[in-house]
């Protein structure tokens, strides 16, 4: 039991086993055992693997987002998916899905701004986001991509449904379809581009989930608001994102590894399971009947829908526990240090050795 | 000239060639919790100087703590921890007081519960100002800046409460006053920098473990402090957050610690998101073109 064995980083990240003299049942097949064998560390009788924390408190703060931002996923979704789908149905010639679809998606994109800006601390400042655009700010992106698929798509509806305009809507139609896109997704690297580990750890997959999610809610819009069997392009889309949907949130749970445990209990695994029956059952009500009943496509697009936003809540809700949670942010970012995957912040041994080993005041400054 | 160079690892992009003369040297804290003795007279020249309103928490059953964490309220935070620990003289304790316990307890004096004893860590914990910090990349409207000192502030005039920078913080610093609406934080008393004079907290600490001046020079003095406490036999004495190749790219408020990060509620491993934007990027790409060809299959693909 030398100093050497606790005072260098390269030592805590060779991830040999040792055992330590100390204590003869502490085992220090962890790199970090090495760290944990001084003898004056309380927590050196705890299990191994155990997390050590400040009395439970969280490491993070849980973001201030209410009941708006996840709702705000969705009718962003909604309003981007059915600008798509609004755009290609009018380009292949099916007018009145087109028409319907426009209307959709000004709907989904009118009542977005109102539910950000009554999120804001200070609602009335709501133009400081148009102040700067910075590409390291998802926020600051995304509202840039709102203002100008608001604008695009409110041309476009108006046009679809008077006529005026026909001149600028011709640009603004495709305008309107393209935004829709990194309208729907760019809300995944919102949260991905925080520190919560289960949103920053998901960034590969989130903004496919929310991309499904907005295939969904406009597939089933688009279903609901045509008269059963006159939308089969809508009933594709609904279909193919609701059975997307559940894998992709399983493979998401997964690929999260520790972190992906928060979608197993509590709020975010209700939602999750909310979203898992709606989703399976819209989808089937809607295959089955979906074309012969005017009910029962309302019905698959109104469970299709609430599929949707439950999942975006489910995950919205998940960062909160991942946040809140000290484990699973120590947890994994410990582990990471003994495996030697990444430096860690701290520091034991001292850049340069002490030539005057005393215990006296630092040297004189200024 | 190695000042020169040392200074330039300790630079941000947006410092100070945003600043180009009127740049100062990057100014800091080191908190060496080693000689901390937990009075929280930080806390309370904050508060005061800074006009923050009360946050009374009450008793926490969490130490000497009533304070809890940082936020919108609390701008330093005084952590406690009682730790147990194996008292013998082979852990670092000097042989006279070995033997003047030895002598109690064979007159019956328990002096320690078996054998053991407690040891009380306490650390004046505050805003990092991370040298890569998520809060202000993330943050949508510029209020939150770099300041010529290398410092990271939040513009009360602009900020409009979006909440953002508060899940971006590893450290969980930054929080969103209810009544107010804003965001708010330590800004390193920007006030009194541009006055040359020192932060309240750092005026107000007794003992001088919270020390404040030029980055460069403070790290300096604090390896010299590491290495006097390594040969003191504290082993687990280590400086956090002073080291350009972590997950922030250092801090302007490092600390030196007597026992691993988390134990003071600090992450091991700190990481500014920002670092990743690109990939993150790219997946809202990929989806978004993964959507355009979902859509254009289910209008195209069957029948009209």
């Amino acid at each position: 039991m030398t100093a050497a064995d606790g005072t260098s980083r390269t030592t805590a990240a060779d991830g040999t086993s040792r055992t330590t003299t100390a204590d003869g049942t502490t085992r220090t097949t962890e790199a970090d055992g090495a760290a944990r064998m001084s003898a004056a560390d309380g927590a050196a009788r705890s299990d191994p693997g155990e997390v050590r924390s400040y009395h439970g408190q969280p490491v993070l703060k849980e973001p201030v987002w209410t009941w708006e931002i996840p709702l705000y996923f969705f009718t962003g979704g909604v309003a981007g998916g059915s600008a798509g789908l609004a755009y290609l149905s009018q380009v292949r010639g099916d007018e009145e899905l087109a028409r319907r679809a426009w209307a959709a998606a000004l709907a989904g994109i009118a009542v977005s701004p109102a539910l950000l800006a009554s999120d804001l601390g200070r609602p009335e400042r709501f133009l400081n986001m148009l102040r700067m655009f910075k590409v390291t700010s998802p926020m600051s992106v995304g509202s840039w991509i709102l203002s100008g698929a608001g604008a695009s798509t409110t041309l476009a509806a108006v046009n679809a449904w008077t006529g005026l305009f026909p001149r600028t809507s011709r640009i603004a139609k495709p305008v309107a379809a393209i935004l829709g896109l990194p309208l729907s997704t760019y809300t995944a690297a919102l949260l991905a581009n925080t520190a919560v580990p289960v949103w920053h750890e998901s960034d590969k997959l989130l903004p496919f989930i929310f991309g499904s999610g907005a295939a969904l809610s406009a597939g089933a819009i688009g279903v609901a608001v045509m008269p059963p069997g006159r939308a089969p392009a809508a009933r594709r889309l609904a279909l193919g994102a609701a059975v997307l949907e559940g894998p992709l949130m399983e493979l998401m749970t997964h690929r999260a590894g520790e972190h992906g445990k928060v979608y197993r209990r509590g709020v975010p695994s209700r939602f999750a399971n909310i979203s898992r029956a709606c989703v399976i059952g819209g989808a089937a009500l809607l295959y089955r009947r979906g074309n012969s009943s005017r009910i029962a496509a309302i019905a698959s697009a109104a469970l299709l829908c609430a599929g949707a936003l439950a999942t975006r809540w489910s995950i919205f809700e998940a960062g909160f526990s991942s946040a809140r949670d000290p484990e699973n942010v120590i947890g994994p970012q410990r582990a990471a240090i003994q495996r030697g995957e990444r430096p860690g912040a701290a520091r034991l041994k001292p850049r340069s050795a002490v030539t005057d080993p005393t215990m006296g005041s630092p040297p004189a400054t200024r | 000239m190695s000042a020169g160079s040392k200074l330039e690892t300790l630079q941000t992009h947006a410092w100070p060639s945003t600043y180009g003369e009127h740049a100062k040297p990057r100014m800091g804290f080191f908190t060496d919790t080693s000689v901390c003795i937990g009075c929280k007279a930080c806390e309370v020249a904050c508060k005061e100087w800074n006009q923050i309103p009360m946050s009374i928490k009450g008793f926490s059953g969490k130490s000497y703590d009533n304070t809890l964490d940082l936020g919108a309220n609390t701008w330093r935070h005084v952590a406690f921890v009682e730790q147990q620990v194996p008292a013998g003289v082979e852990d670092g304790a000097s042989l006279v007081e070995a033997a003047a316990r030895a002598a109690a307890m064979e007159a019956g004096v328990q002096t320690y519960q078996e054998g053991e004893g407690i040891r009380w860590l306490m650390a004046s914990d505050v805003c990092k100002h991370c040298t890569r910090a998520a809060c202000l990349e993330v943050c949508p409207t510029g209020a939150l800046f770099r300041t010529e000192f290398g410092t990271v502030v939040v513009q009360e005039d602009v900020c409009n409460g979006c909440g953002y920078c508060v899940p971006a913080c590893p450290f969980g610093v930054l929080d969103r006053r209810k009544e107010d609406g804003r965001v708010w934080k330590c800004t390193l008393c920007y006030d009194r920098l541009k006055d040359d004079r020192e932060p309240a907290c750092a005026q107000a600490c007794p003992t001088n473990s919270i020390q404040f001046g030029e980055l460069a020079e403070l790290r300096e003095r604090a390896e010299h402090r590491l290495g006097q406490l390594q040969n003191a036999g504290q082993e687990k004495a280590q400086l956090y957050l002073a080291d350009e190749d972590d997950g922030i790219g250092g801090a302007g408020a490092f600390f030196l610690l007597l026992d691993d990060p988390e134990v003071y509620g600090l992450p091991p491993d700190p990481v500014d998101t920002v670092r990743d934007v690109g990939a993150i990027w790219s997946g809202a790409a990929m989806a978004a073109l993964a959507l355009a060809a979902g859509i254009a299959t289910a209008v195209f693909g069957g029948r009209r």
